[in-house]
């Protein structure tokens, strides 16, 4: 057993004979004796090797798949091996959020370079420290937009159905209104959004790429938003914006993004990164961390955690927003790996995943029954039809170690990233074609 | 410190990705970025430095003695990371079939029964991402529990004024209107107080226990018992759940729903701000409005279900994952005993460092503490001018984490300290030596407390001008 308890237990002796205290059981003196606890009934504990070999154990019983066609939300994207060994570091891994500044300065300045880069990809002005995840972030931009007489949010249809769960649950729990946007050939339909834009509309979500991969006319959502006086909340993947146009171009005015792309692995769905940048106008609005930039009494440059009052350490129930930790170093992962990658190699991971997954869009299509449920642009995720029960062809698949596209209703959502070479996509259609 | 920006250098980079094999996919211009993208070009060197140098002014528990209060600051034990990064746990997809997902699925699934085991709870999601989630979710299933019953006049949550600040600000969240409700002379709930808070408003109560103050509250019973007589339901904030562990159960002493901070109890790191995990645990009455998806077992095997009344989601997928599993090796790790051991040497450790402390500074509540105590410089502000924050800046010339300041709210200038079971006597005895040390200097000359730190790469950061003129990113110099 390790309880990573340093005292020995003479210690603890003496501890207590100087406290005038017989045994640990005397510290607990306030807790009624009625529901004081004899013992747990849990297994006793065991050694690093035991345990070891206990979770070794259970992973194994998870499937490791050599070939991943499948995101839907969580991509796998390479991971340069620059980014675990940074993150690796205990001064950051093993610290708490950066209270005291002058032994935080490495933390505090990290978290600024990722605020920096963030607001490059988004184009957008201000940026805080991370949220919870992506959904989170879109539903937190959500309530960033209330007033006392525009508080209804429409969203597209079309964004990821976890993010859509996750935005109703926000905004439920606050009284406000959530109202879905149809969709036209998978991607917003601009007569329904147009008939449902009033000047009670808040804000409206959308995503691009959307759930189903499509590029979004953000650009002329913006504008009929704007002309009824709401705002625009665009939710995105970060490695499209080193390429397609960005939040700034398309006139957004807060951009969300699930950040697991920029350097972390699927994990099973977590720890991931809540990404939230928004025009400067919103700045005071924004939940969560901010980093900024002071000096100290040197006049030295050095960062703090700043704009305070909006938090629930100060505020309390008039906070903006309930968020204490984050998910800090899943941000140093994102802010290393765009360093790693800088501008060219971004754009090269983006170019890669759309070319990539064009090229099996296209090879798919040669088999009859695979078709493009849209003709819309899309980026590195397509929706097609299959000819066979989509099930079967997933579990066909899996058995050749192949993790194949989502299935959604009797349709399959193809993926690919810069991981799938040719002479990977050329295999998986070959073996779709034996398992057909 | 140069930022990434600084050292950048056009045409510098690191050979990451191959060449693209398959045909380049060109798009629509009108569909691409023109916008100049200043990411940092450096090369592989120039990171690792880059961040070397970065943690070198950073401070974690391996670098030294953190009583950071309310924070639980333990060791992280390796064996957790090595466990997290395994590839069997690191490359699954979160949408893979359940059949190869069972190694995932068995993870969640045991955390659960044991953590419902440690805290007497029914049921419990790992969704929530951190305490805060955590408390959001809890305090959802409350106000299910309430309109599921068409009881819809409950729009109260009573919150004491020792809470931490996520208790209102979650309350809020969930649309619930917040009651504060003072702390008595010892520090507890003032009992009468509560009796004339609660009635047919009363949604539940927020309790943190121990709470802020590092103390047991005598009268949990009559607490809960007072609120469910009044109709409303208990929600603990298990933060500080170190303090009780494998001694107590939050199940018994009448909470109906809990959340936990694996990050502080269950020694996960804290990565400079997270991630964290805030599984929110619940009694059977509850439990149909838990978050989508629950784990269960089958014959079959596990499998994930949507609870009948669900609260949907309150973030994708399943939770921060990687955080579970560090959590399910330690848990293993200690066991039935190690836990009750760990708990009891945690309080040791508080009342030892106390006690050593009491004779010089002010303790807010002079009594057996649980995990943590409260100091008050209240009356050495007043009497010297050296406030909590100048013995806080004093501690970092001396190598050691500050206690938490200026918290919990309702003692005057307070410094809150919590040594957690993994610091050995010698280091208590040391740290005890630099507080007594900090408070001699306090007396004999106050100026130099005035200017600490002085041995840090900074002094002390004007945030006054920070808030007022907020520069949020690199101001990049050509900026167009
Ligand atoms: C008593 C208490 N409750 C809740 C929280 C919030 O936890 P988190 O930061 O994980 O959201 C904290 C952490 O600071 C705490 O100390």
């Amino acid at each position: 057993m390790a309880s990573y308890v340093v005292n020995t237990r003479k210690q603890q002796q003496q501890m207590l004979r100087e406290l005038k205290l017989e045994t640990l059981d005397d510290l607990f003196v306030d807790v009624p004796a009625s529901v004081r606890l004899e013992s747990l009934n849990i297994p006793q504990g065991q050694s690093e090797l035991e345990v070891y070999h206990e979770m070794s154990e259970i992973s194994s019983k998870n499937t490791v798949f050599k070939h991943i066609f499948r995101g839907g939300g969580a991509y796998n994207h390479y991971i340069p091996s620059i980014v675990n060994a940074v993150v690796s570091k205990e001064e950051f891994l093993t610290a708490y959020t950066p209270y005291q500044p002058e032994i935080s300065q490495g933390i505090l300045q990290s978290i600024f370079e990722y605020q920096t880069q963030m607001c490059q990809l988004s184009g957008l002005d201000v940026s805080n420290a991370s949220v919870y995840d992506g959904a989170v972030a879109a539903a937190e931009a959500a309530l960033m937009l209330q007033e006392r007489r525009k508080s209804d949010i429409l969203v597209a249809e079309t964004v990821n159905p976890q993010l859509l769960q996750v935005l109703k649950t926000y905004c439920e729990s606050r009284d406000v209104k959530v109202i879905t946007v149809k969709a036209i050939d998978y991607a917003v339909d601009f007569n329904d959004l147009k008939e449902k834009l009033n000047d009670t509309i808040a804000g409206v979500i959308v995503q691009s790429p959307n759930f189903y991969g499509l590029i979004e006319d953000v650009k002329a959502i913006s504008e009929l938003t704007h002309s009824h006086g709401g705002k625009v909340i665009m939710h995105t993947n970060p490695i499209a914006l080193a390429l397609l146009k960005n939040a700034k171009e398309l006139d957004a005015d807060i951009c969300t993004a699930e950040g697991q792309p920029l350097g972390m692995p699927l994990a099973f769905g977590g720890p991931y990164l809540g990404i939230m940048t928004c025009k400067k106008e919103l700045m005071r609005k924004l939940p969560g961390r901010i980093v900024g930039q002071t000096v100290d009494t040197n006049n030295q440059r050095c960062f703090v955690l700043t704009l305070q009052a909006r938090e629930q350490h100060i505020r309390r129930e008039k906070a903006s927003s309930n968020i204490c930790s984050n998910q800090a170093l899943c941000a140093m992962r994102a802010s290393v790996y765009c360093a790693a990658l800088g501008p060219d190699g971004l754009r090269q991971v983006a170019k890669n995943s759309a070319s990539n997954a064009h090229y099996l869009a296209r090879k798919l299509m040669e088999i009859t029954g695979f078709e493009l449920k849209s003709t819309k642009e899309f980026f590195n995720e397509f929706l097609m039809s299959c000819p066979i029960d989509n099930e079967k062809l997933v579990a066909g698949l899996a058995e050749k170690g192949i993790l194949a596209g989502l299935p959604l209703g009797k349709d399959i959502l193809w993926c690919a990233t810069e991981v799938n070479t040719k002479k990977e996509i050329d295999n998986l259609v070959e073996i779709i074609k034996e398992v057909l | 410190m140069k930022l990434l920006f600084e050292i950048s250098s056009k045409g510098r980079k690191l050979d990451l990705i191959p060449p693209c094999d398959t045909e380049e996919y060109s798009f629509n211009d009108e569909l691409l970025r023109k916008e100049k993208l200043r990411l940092p070009e450096v090369s592989e060197v120039d990171l690792s430095r880059h961040y070397t140098a970065l943690a070198k002014q950073a401070h974690g528990v391996n670098d030294g003695f953190y009583p950071l209060g309310s924070c639980t600051m333990k060791y992280n034990p390796s064996l957790n990371e090595t466990v997290a990064g395994d590839k069997n746990f690191t490359n699954i997809h979160p949408l893979q079939p359940a059949e190869t997902i069972q190694g995932c699925l068995e993870v969640l699934y045991q955390a659960k029964e044991l953590l419902c085991e440690i805290t007497g709870m029914d049921d419990m999601s790992f969704q929530p991402a951190a305490g805060a989630h955590g408390e959001y979710a809890g305090l959802i299933l409350i106000k299910k529990y309430h309109q599921d019953r068409n009881d819809h006049k409950r729009v109260n949550i009573i919150v004491p004024d020792s809470a931490h600040g996520t208790n209102p600000a979650s309350a809020t969240m969930v649309g619930f209107k917040v009651i504060n409700i003072p702390s008595n002379e010892n520090g507890g709930v003032d009992i009468e107080k509560l009796k004339a808070a609660v009635g047919e408003d009363t949604a539940g109560l927020m309790l943190t226990n121990p709470n802020t103050l590092g103390l047991f509250d005598p009268n949990i019973l009559e607490i809960t018992r007072i609120v469910h007589d009044a109709g409303g339901l208990c929600y603990y904030d298990g933060a500080n759940l170190n303090a009780v562990m494998g001694r107590v159960r939050p199940g018994d002493m009448g909470f109906d729903c809990i959340h936990l901070n694996l990050h502080k109890t269950f020694s996960t790191p804290h990565g400079g701000g997270g991630p964290g995990s805030g599984p929110v645990g619940c009694k059977n009455i509850l439990k149909d409005f838990l978050p989508a998806l629950e784990v269960a077992k089958n014959s079959g095997g596990y499998y994930f279900y949507q609870p009948e009344k669900t609260m949907g989601q309150v973030r994708s997928f399943y939770g921060n994952f990687l955080v579970v599993v560090k959590a399910l090796t330690y848990i293993k790790s200690l066991g039935k005993e190690g836990i009750p051991e760990a708990s009891g040497n945690a309080v040791l450790n508080a009342n030892y460092l106390m006690n050593r402390l009491k004779d010089y500074y002010d303790v807010a509540y002079d009594t057996i503490c649980m995990h943590e105590f409260v100091l008050s410089l209240g009356r050495m502000k007043r009497e010297h001018g050296i406030s909590a924050m100048d013995i806080a800046k004093g501690c970092l010339d001396y190598g050691i984490h500050p206690p938490t300041m200026y918290f919990p709210l309702i003692v005057p200038e307070a410094l809150m300290l919590e040594p957690t079971e993994t610091e050995s006597r010698e280091t208590l005895d040391q740290a005890a030596d630099i507080f007594i040390e900090l408070f001699k200097t306090a007396l004999k000359d106050p100026e130099k407390l005035h200017n600490a730190p002085l041995s840090c790469y900074i002094t002390r950061p004007n945030e006054t001008e920070a808030a007022r003129n907020p520069i949020l990113t690199y101001q990049f110099e050509n900026d167009q």
